[in-house]
C-alpha cells in the first residue's frame, strides 16, 4: 500500500484545485485527477490488446502533451453506433459502423485555443464519433454543425458474438446487424448475459427489440432472467409503459403490471385526470391488502375535489368568517389522508356526518383509528384555540350518563399538543391533573408552571419537603402561596 | 486553468451560462435525468450566437449506449462532436479507502437486478490487481459477491497477457453483499464521523455545516452582527491530524480528546514568553504556521462537536436511538412499537420512520403480518398512498418483510456472532461494537472472524445468512509468493458491494490498529452510505421532472 499512501498524501496536501469556481465539481475533479494518474501508470490490463485506447495522459502533464495524445488518437479508428440506428433505414450495410481514419478536423486547435473543460480531458481515447454519423442524422439534428471530411472505408465486421460483445463491453461501438437469424441473436444475447455488463445487455436487447417480434422476444427472455430484469428496467427507465406492460402481461406477473400502472398516476398533473386514472385502477390485480389502498386513494382524491372546489368557492365569496380569518396556505388536492382529516376539522369540524367534507364520515369512510383521529382533531381545534371542543373531543359519556374524560394518546400527549398551541393554564392545567403516570404528571405540571397541580400532587404524596421547596416558585402573596401554607400547616395538625 | 479551461458550471436545466468559450463539455454519469438536463441545455443554446459553440460529452465512468439513444430521441445527440468515456472505477478518497461513487448500485442490483456496477467493481478490482499485483485469495459472502468473484476469474482467463509480475500487496480480498448485513446501515453511527454524516451528509469528503458557530469571532466591529449565510464547506480527511484522530472515535471519547488538544496548543502558544535567545525565537515563529493550522482545525472540531452534541443531546435522539438498541440487543421486536407510532402521528420525516420500522424488520427476521400491516396502513394513511410503491420497493429488497416460516433467526446470529455487546468502553474500545455503542456492525464481524478464527468455525450462521459463501484462489507464479516475516501484517481489502458506513470503516480501522490484530484492511465499496442516503435511493421519486 506505500505506494497508494505516498501518493495519496502527497494529493491532499497539495490540493491546488481549489481554484475553481464551482465547489462541487472540483472535489470530484481533483479526485478524478487523483485516480487519472493511477490510471495513468497502469498498463496491459484488461485491455491489453487496445493500449492506446486505456491509456490516458492526464492534467499533470504539460498541455503539449495534448498534441501527443491527438496523434496517438489519430491512428486509433472508432466508430460509432447512431449510423446503424437511424430511422430512414436504406439496408443494412450502410447502417454497418463507419469507421473513420485520421480526421482532417483539427484536434489541437480545439484543445488549445479555445478548450474550456476539454484541456482535462485528455484522453488518449478521443474518438471522433462525429465523422461517423450518417448524413440524416446530421441534417437533422443539427444542420448547422460543422463536419470534418472524413475518409470512411469499408472494413470486413465478421466477428464472432463473443468478439461483438467483448468490444462493445470496451466501450467500443459495433454493428449488431450482422446477426441476422433468431439463432445468432440468442447467442450474442447469452454471451452479453454472460459478459455482466449491462451496457451491453441493454445494446444487445435493443437491438433485439427493434427486430425481433414481441411474442418471440418475450417467449425467449422468459428463459433468460437476467436480460429479462435488464429490458424491464429499461423499459421503465425510458418511460415505454405499454410495451412494459405487455411484457408483464406475458409473463403473468399480474401484481407488477399493477403497480407498474399505478405509477403512472404520477405524471398526471390533472386531478380530474388523474381521478378517472385511479379509478381504473382499482381493479387492478394488486395483492388484497394494497386494493384496499388504492381504493382508498381514488376516494379520498374523488372527496378532495369535491371539497377543494366548495371551499374555493367559499373563499372568494368572503362569506365564510373562518376561511377570511384562516385563510387556506394551499389546496387540499393531493394531500394524504391525516393531512386532509385536519384540514376537515379546521374548516369543517361541525358539519353533519353526511357531508363529504365533515370529520365524522372521514372517520368513517377510511376507517381512520381512535388514536389517529383524536390526535388530529385535537391538533386542529388547539390551534383555533377552541378548547371546548377540545373538552367535548376527550368527554366520553357512559350508558349511565356519566361523563369521564380519556384520551386513547395518553394525557401527556394532549397536554404537548395544547402546549404547542399556546393554551392557557387553566385549560392546560385540566389536563396536566389527569396524566396518569406521578412522575410525568409532576414534571409537565412544573414545566409549564401549572402550580395546583404540582401541589396537589405533592400533597397526595404527602412530600412536605418538596411541597416546602416549592413555595419558593409561586409568586409572593399568591392564592397558591396561602395553598401550600394551608396544606403544610394542616398536615402539622394531622 | 493549466489547461485553458475558462470556466466550469454545474449541471442545471434552462440555458447554458454565457461563456465566450467555442467547446462545452459535459462531463456526466451515465444517466437519464441528467440526459434530460443536457438536451435542455442544447436546445436553449442560441444558434445564431456566434461563434457556434460546440459541445462534447464524456460519460464516467462509461457510455451508455442507453443515455445516447435517449439523446438521439430527444434529437440532439448529433450535436455532440465527441461522445467518450472515462473509465474511472475506484474513486480514492483517503489512503484507505476507495468508492466508486455509484448511489443506485444497491438498488441495482436487488431492486432491478442490474448487475452493471458489479461488472464495473470487477473491472476496478482488475486495474487494482494490474497496480498492487494479483490478490491470491479471494473470499466472499452473498450473491453478488459470488458474481464479481466469477468476473474477476473470467476477465483473468480472457487476458492470460495480464499476468502481471508485481509483488502482491493485497493477501486476501473479501467480497461482502450489502445485503448479507442489511441491519447495520440502519442503525444511527455512533462515531464522530459518522454522527457529522448521519446529521449534516458527507459528500465526497466535504461537509457543509450550518454557519453560525463559525462566524469569526475576533472582529469586534459593528459589521460583526451580521451572521454569514452561506453554509460553511470544510473538508473532511485524515490529511487533517486531529482529524485522523477523532474521526473513528466513539463520539461520546470525542470531547476529551479536543479539551486535551486545546491544553497542548494553549501550551504551545505560551511558550514564546520562554524563548529568549534569538535562535529559540527562530525556532518558535518556524512552528508557528503548523500551529495556526492546528489551532483553526481545533476550532473547527470543537464548533462541529458542539453542533453535533446539540442533537445527540436532544430526547428525541436519545428516544430513537433507545428504541434502535433495543431493536438489535433483541427487545419487543415483534409488536407495533409506541415511539414509532408516535412518530408517525407527529408526522416526522419519513425517512426516518422507514428506517425504524425496516430495523425491526430486520431484527425479527420479518415482521409479523399483522404488524407490517399496521405500520404499513399508518405510513400510507400519513404520508400518502402513493408511498406504496417505495413500501413495495423495500419488500423487494428485503428491508421490510412479513415473517415466513415464523422463525426469527436473528438472536442465533446476533449470539453466535456476538453482534451486541453490554459492556461498552466507548472512550477506550476494546471491541468494535464501540462504533455503536454496544452494537458490533455484523459485516465487520465478519470480516473479523474471517481473520481469526477462520469462516469454518461459524459454517451454521453463515448458512442463516442470504447468498453463498466460498473461496476462491488465484496462482501466483513461484517468485512471488509471499514469504512471510514474523509479525508481519496481512493485508486485506474488504470490498462492501452495495455501499458502506462510515462507522463500519471505523470499526475496520480500529481492527487494523490492534496490536495483536494481525490483520490490516483497506476498504472498497460502490457508495459511502447511511441509513438516510441508502433508503433514500431505494424510494420511489415521486416528484416528476421539474421539466
Amino acid at each position: 500500500m506505500s505506494r497508494v499512501r505516498a501518493d495519496e498524501e502527497e494529493y491532499w496536501h497539495s490540493s491546488k484545485f481549489r481554484a475553481f469556481t464551482f465547489d462541487d465539481e472540483d472535489d470530484e475533479l481533483s479526485q478524478l485527477k487523483e485516480s487519472k494518474r493511477a490510471v495513468n501508470s497502469l498498463r496491459d490490463i484488461v485491455d491489453d490488446d487496445d493500449d492506446d485506447l486505456e491509456r490516458v495522459s492526464w492534467s499533470g502533464e504539460p498541455v503539449g502533451s495534448i498534441s501527443w495524445s491527438i496523434k496517438e488518437t489519430a491512428s486509433g479508428s472508432t466508430s460509432s453506433l447512431d449510423g446503424r440506428d437511424s430511422s430512414l433505414q436504406k439496408g443494412s450495410s450502410s447502417y454497418a459502423a463507419l469507421p473513420k481514419q485520421a480526421s482532417s478536423y483539427s484536434l489541437s486547435s480545439l484543445f488549445k485555443g479555445d478548450g474550456r473543460e476539454s484541456g482535462f480531458l485528455c484522453t488518449t481515447h478521443l474518438c471522433l464519433s462525429l465523422s461517423a454519423l450518417t448524413d440524416t442524422g446530421v441534417k437533422n439534428f443539427a444542420p448547422e454543425l460543422r463536419r470534418p471530411k472524413a475518409e470512411y472505408k469499408d472494413y470486413s465486421s465478421d466477428w464472432s458474438p463473443k468478439d461483438t460483445v467483448r468490444r462493445m463491453q470496451r466501450g467500443k461501438v459495433c454493428s449488431l446487424e450482422r446477426f441476422r437469424s433468431l439463432q445468432d441473436k440468442l447467442v450474442l444475447l447469452d454471451e452479453a448475459v454472460a459478459g455482466h455488463d449491462g451496457n451491453v445487455i441493454t445494446a444487445v436487447l435493443i437491438f433485439l427489440k427493434r427486430t425481433l417480434r414481441r411474442e418471440i422476444l418475450f417467449r425467449e427472455l422468459e428463459v433468460r432472467q437476467v436480460a429479462l430484469c435488464h429490458l424491464i428496467h429499461f423499459l421503465r427507465e425510458t418511460g415505454e409503459q405499454k410495451f412494459l406492460l405487455d411484457l408483464l402481461r406475458f409473463l403473468d406477473r399480474t401484481e407488477e403490471v399493477a403497480l407498474s400502472q399505478y405509477r403512472e398516476h404520477l405524471n398526471i398533473q390533472d386531478v380530474e385526470k388523474r381521478r378517472e386514472f385511479l379509478k381504473g385502477c382499482i381493479g387492478l390485480p394488486f395483492s388484497a391488502e394494497d386494493t384496499s389502498h388504492i381504493q382508498d386513494h381514488y376516494t379520498l382524491l374523488e372527496r378532495q375535489i369535491i371539497i377543494e372546489a366548495n371551499d374555493r368557492h367559499l373563499e372568494m365569496a368572503g362569506q365564510s368568517e373562518l376561511f377570511r380569518k384562516y385563510p387556506r396556505k394551499a389546496s387540499i388536492l393531493n394531500m394524504p389522508l391525516v393531512t386532509t382529516l385536519f384540514y376537515s376539522c379546521f374548516y369543517h369540524y361541525t358539519e353533519a356526518e353526511g357531508m363529504f367534507s365533515s370529520p365524522t364520515n372521514l372517520k368513517k369512510t377510511f376507517k381512520i383509528p381512535d388514536k389517529q383521529y383524536v390526535l388530529t382533531a385535537l391538533a386542529a381545534r388547539a390551534k383555533l384555540r377552541a378548547w371546548g371542543d377540545v373538552d367535548a373531543l376527550l368527554t366520553t359519556k357512559n350508558w349511565l350518563g356519566y361523563t369521564k374524560k380519556k384520551a386513547p394518546i395518553g394525557f401527556h400527549r394532549v397536554v404537548e399538543i395544547l402546549q404547542r398551541n399556546n393554551a392557557p393554564v387553566q385549560v392546560l392545567q385540566e389536563y396536566v391533573r389527569l396524566v396518569e403516570d406521578v412522575e410525568t404528571r409532576l414534571n409537565l405540571a412544573t414545566k409549564y408552571k401549572c402550580h395546583d397541580v404540582v401541589i396537589e400532587t405533592y400533597r397526595d404524596l404527602k412530600d412536605r419537603v418538596q411541597l416546602t421547596a416549592y413555595k419558593c416558585k409561586v409568586e409572593r402573596g399568591s392564592a397558591e402561596e396561602e395553598k401550600i401554607n394551608g396544606i403544610l400547616s394542616n398536615t402539622v395538625r394531622n | 486553468q493549466e489547461h485553458e479551461v475558462e470556466k466550469m458550471f454545474t449541471l442545471k436545466p434552462g440555458r447554458l451560462p454565457p461563456a465566450d468559450v467555442k467547446n462545452i463539455i459535459f462531463f456526466v454519469r451515465p444517466k437519464l435525468e441528467l440526459m434530460d438536463i443536457i438536451t435542455d441545455n442544447v436546445l436553449r443554446e442560441d444558434r445564431g450566437r456566434s461563434p457556434q459553440r460546440d459541445f462534447h460529452i464524456l460519460f464516467v465512468p462509461r457510455r451508455s449506449l442507453l443515455c445516447e439513444q435517449w439523446l438521439k430521441e430527444q434529437g440532439v445527440l448529433g450535436s455532440f462532436i465527441h461522445r467518450e468515456q472515462y473509465s474511472l472505477d475506484l474513486i480514492p478518497f483517503d489512503g484507505d479507502l476507495l468508492s466508486m461513487e455509484s448511489e443506485s448500485a444497491f438498488k441495482e442490483c436487488y431492486l432491478e437486478s442490474d448487475q452493471t456496477s458489479l461488472y464495473h467493481a470487477a473491472k476496478g478490482l482488475m486495474t487494482l490487481q494490474a497496480l498492487y499485483g494479483t490478490i491470491p485469495q479471494i473470499f466472499g459472502k452473498g450473491d453478488c459477491a459470488r458474481h464479481v468473484a466469477n468476473m474477476m476469474i473470467r476477465m483473468k482467463r480472457e487476458f492470460p497477457g495480464s499476468q502481471n509480475s508485481i509483488f502482491p500487496v493485497f493477501d486476501t480480498l473479501l467480497l461482502l453483499d450489502r445485503n448479507v448485513d442489511l441491519l447495520t446501515p440502519l442503525a444511527t453511527q455512533l462515531t464522530y464521523e459518522g454522527l457529522i454524516d448521519e446529521i449534516y451528509g458527507i459528500q465526497n469528503t466535504y461537509v457543509k455545516l450550518p454557519p453560525e458557530k463559525f462566524a469569526p469571532k475576533k472582529q469586534g466591529e459593528g459589521g460583526g452582527k451580521d451572521l454569514p449565510t452561506e453554509p460553511k464547506k470544510l473538508q473532511l480527511n485524515s490529511a487533517e491530524e486531529l482529524y485522523a484522530e477523532i474521526r473513528d472515535k466513539n463520539f461520546n471519547a470525542v470531547g476529551s480528546v479536543l479539551s486535551k488538544k486545546a491544553k497542548i496548543i494553549s501550551a504551545a502558544f505560551e511558550e514564546r514568553h520562554h524563548a529568549k535567545t534569538v535562535g529559540e525565537i527562530k525556532q518558535f515563529v518556524s512552528q508557528l504556521p503548523h500551529m495556526q493550522a492546528a489551532r483553526s482545525s481545533l476550532a473547527n472540531h470543537t464548533s462541529i462537536a458542539e453542533l453535533i452534541k446539540d442533537i445527540t443531546t436532544s430526547e428525541d435522539f436519545f428516544d430513537n436511538l433507545t428504541v434502535e438498541q433495543e431493536f438489535m440487543s433483541g427487545i419487543d421486536t415483534d409488536k407495533v412499537n409506541n415511539y414509532i407510532e408516535d412518530c408517525i402521528a407527529q408526522k416526522h420525516p419519513l425517512i426516518k420512520i422507514l428506517r425504524l420500522v425496516c430495523l425491526q424488520s430486520v431484527c425479527n427476521s420479518g415482521l409479523k403480518q399483522k404488524v407490517l400491516d399496521h405500520y404499513k396502513r399508518e405510513i400510507l394513511q400519513t404520508y400518502g398512498y402513493e408511498h406504496i410503491l417505495t413500501l413495495n420497493n423495500l419488500e423487494k429488497a428485503g428491508l421490510l418483510k412479513p415473517q415466513t416460516g415464523g422463525r426469527n433467526n436473528y438472536p442465533t446470529i446476533r449470539k453466535t456472532l456476538r453482534l451486541w455487546m453490554d459492556d461498552v468502553n466507548e472512550q477506550n474500545p476494546n471491541d468494535i461494537s464501540y462504533v455503536y455503542s454496544g452494537y458490533a456492525p455484523l459485516s465487520v464481524r465478519l470480516a473479523q472472524l474471517l481473520a481469526r478464527p477462520g469462516w469454518r468455525s461459524i459454517e451454521e450462521v453463515l448458512k442463516m445468512l442470504p447468498g453463498p459463501h466460498f473461496e476462491e484462489r488465484q496462482q501466483l507464479p513461484t517468485g512471488l509468493q509471499k514469504k512471510r516475516q514474523q509479525g508481519e501484517n496481512r493485508v486485506t481489502l474488504v470490498f462492501f458491494l452495495g455501499g458502506v458506513t462510515y462507522a463500519e470503516i471505523a470499526a475496520l480501522r480500529f481492527l487494523s490498529q490492534m496490536e495483536d490484530g494481525g490483520t490490516e484492511y483497506i476498504i472498497a465499496t460502490t457508495k459511502l452510505i447511511n441509513g438516510t442516503t441508502w433508503i433514500k435511493s431505494l424510494m420511489e421519486k415521486l416528484e416528476p421532472a421539474p421539466f
